[in-house]
């Protein structure tokens, strides 16, 4: 436990009347990544938020590098991709991913290649001189997903990265992924599709506000005696009801 | 410096929006030489007077009045058909020794118009019944004296000649207009320009900055960079520095225009004015970012600008606030635009200083200050630190 980089304890998370996280126990350790699934409205966003900080927990603790989230300085180490591509359309692409280097305190020697790299990771290295509002829908989530890579942050949070992202590039993605894991980086992923959670170190079962499962790939669909993590998904949101 | 980084960024953004440049810049000018056309252009109105059983010296003097047209009518009853049918503004009707004036009324500058001409046409006649009744009295006294004595006589031809070029000398007082600031032409709209500067500023700054905010929070950028180390205080004062630029120099092409284009009369420094709309820019600014936050669309945001924006205008001084309720001079100490445009209109007008608006100008920087906290801490909805 001691180098878990996200731990997250009982966590409790009310909006007004409404608990959408009851008790959430998970732990992100250095070099794993981990993929966290759900039905829509099951609290996957809320999770990262107060991960980020950017939600105050109600009930328990959410600590990140080890200290109490929120922590405006540890943002710094965190490379963080949401739902929403979040871009300026009006600026190119190579723009946004110096305004967003700036913002996150980058060494201005070193934000030059910071972007070159990740523009080749997502494969945007051609078009980062046009703008954004040009680009069509997978490119744009392609730039996001940059801009959580910049600056080879310690701890990578990515809400839904790969939707709308082609099959050969959404392996690509992977490939970039596990390669940030063995230099025991950590991923916390969401996702809705089933085949990737297959290739997270391990899978985070989010229903009715508490993680029901929280293990290895093989081992929940051992547990569950079936073929794939969709099954183990369908299952036990079967049981739960 | 990652305030700069946002100032470059959202000036960067703003540069590329040729239509909001162009409204920021083009559409004040548009405006003040509209209202300028409008409001001098023609500030006389011509009046048509109806007169029954008027005495016809009465009636060539108001004829001769300025714009004042006369018709006679034989009886009351076409008179009042003939104001029925518009052809003819107000009737004048004399009965014994009183005058009865029936006004249309449909247009207030035209009633007091008229008013004012048959006060006028009144006083010309009894000024000319006067002289002559005078000339008839002076008649006898010139007879009275040629029957006194003849050292009498020349006493008095004496004393009455210096009498005579006395009352010369009072008869036609010459009048001589002197204008403190512009000439016979300074209207109302040279009064509404200060305010109007301001207003101008206000809000664009304010629609423009509220918008863009707004944007930055229905479109996620504004989460994804509060995921960043960024400061809270470093999104304010970075929107603040880059709209503060754009005031500048929209206040400078609204300076430059009115006294180019429009030929106003500048008494006082550019530089101050500038000084004193930078200042209220930055409050609209504040004033936009903070409305923001309650909107959840643009549309939302547009429905801010009768309830906050048009309010500004009755408050600001445009309209004379002396005639106004107490209560309610007492909100406009509580109008940004109204401080501007007090500052505004004495370095524009009367030449003053920086120093003598330091009351004005402390208030916009304390309204700017209490903004500005509030909008810092307002952004904690966004991020908890």
């Amino acid at each position: 436990m001691t180098n878990a980089i996200i731990d997250l304890t009982h966590l409790v998370k009310k909006f007004g009347k409404q608990t959408v996280l009851k008790d959430i126990n998970l732990q992100v350790m250095s070099g794993e990544i981990v993929g966290l699934i759900g039905p829509s409205g099951a609290g996957k966003s809320t999770v990262i938020k107060t991960a980020l900080g950017m939600e105050l927990a109600d009930g328990g603790s959410a600590t990140v590098f080890g200290k109490v989230m929120p922590n405006r300085q540890l943002l710094a180490r965190i490379g963080y991709m949401a739902q929403t591509d979040a871009l300026y359309e009006t600026l190119s692409g190579r723009e946004n991913l110096k305004f967003y280097a700036q913002m996150k305190g980058i060494h201005k020697s070193e934000i030059s290649d910071s972007i070159s790299h990740v523009a080749d990771v997502v494969n945007l290295a051609d078009d980062l001189d046009k703008r954004v509002s040009g680009y069509s829908g997978g490119m744009m989530r392609r730039l996001s997903l940059a801009i959580a890579l910049l600056g080879n942050p310690e701890l990578l949070i990515l809400d839904e990265p790969t939707v709308g992202i082609d099959p050969a590039l959404r392996r690509q993605i992977w490939k970039e992924l596990n390669a940030i894991r063995d230099e025991e980086r950590s991923i916390l992923i969401t996702t809705h599709v089933m085949d990737e959670a297959e290739l997270c170190d391990k899978v985070a079962l989010l229903l009715g506000g508490k993680v029901i499962a929280f293990d290895e790939p093989v081992v929940l669909k051992m547990q569950y005696k079936v073929d794939s993590i969709e099954e183990v998904f369908l299952k036990a949101e079967g049981e739960f009801k | 410096m990652r305030t700069i980084a946002i100032m470059n960024r959202v000036i960067k953004e703003l540069l590329r929006d040729k239509r909001t440049l162009a409204l920021m810049f083009l559409a004040p000018i548009l405006i003040l030489w509209l209202m300028s056309v409008i409001f001098t252009a023609n500030s006389t109105t011509n009046v048509n007077v109806g007169t029954v059983a008027i005495s016809s010296s009465v009636s060539t003097n108001l004829n001769q009045v300025k714009h004042v047209n006369v018709k006679h009518y034989q009886s009351t009853k076409t008179a009042r058909k003939a104001l029925k049918d518009d052809k003819i503004d107000a009737i004048i009707h004399k009965s014994g020794n009183d005058y009865t004036i029936t006004h249309a009324n449909t247009d207030s500058s035209k009633t007091s118009a008229v008013k004012m001409a048959f006060r006028s046409a009144l006083v010309a006649a009894n000024v000319k019944t006067m002289k002559t009744q005078l000339g008839a009295a002076k008649a006898t006294i010139n007879k009275l004296q040629k029957m006194l004595p003849v050292q009498a006589q020349q006493k008095l031809r004496a004393q009455s000649q210096g009498q005579v070029s006395a009352s010369k000398q009072s008869a036609s007082p010459k009048i001589t207009n002197h204008y403190v600031y512009g000439d016979s032409s300074t209207g109302f709209f040279d009064k509404m320009l200060p305010i109007l500067m301001g207003f101008f500023v206000f809000f664009f700054v304010f629609l423009i900055s509220g918008m863009a905010l707004l944007k930055e929070r229905t479109s996620g950028t504004l989460s994804r960079l509060l995921a960043t180390p960024v400061k809270r205080s470093e999104i304010v004062f970075g929107y603040m520095a880059s709209y503060g630029i754009l005031a500048v120099f929209q206040t400078i092409l609204i300076v430059v225009a009115t006294i180019w284009l429009l030929g106003v009369e500048v008494v006082g420094s550019v530089f101050n004015i500038i000084i004193i709309n930078l200042i209220l820019a930055l409050v609209a600014l504040a004033f936009g970012i903070l409305l923001s936050t309650f909107a959840n669309s643009e549309f939302q945001m547009m429905q801010f600008i009768p309830l906050v924006v048009i309010p500004q205008v009755f408050f600001s001084g445009i309209i004379p606030m002396d005639s106004m309720a107490s209560w309610i001079k007492d909100i406009s100490y509580v109008i940004p635009i109204k401080y501007s445009g007090d500052a505004v209109t004495g370095i524009m007008m009367q030449g003053k200083n920086l120093t003598s608006f330091g009351l004005d100008i402390g208030v916009l920087l304390i309204f700017l200050v209490v903004l500005t906290i509030l909008n810092v801490v307002g952004l904690k909805r966004y991020r908890k630190v």
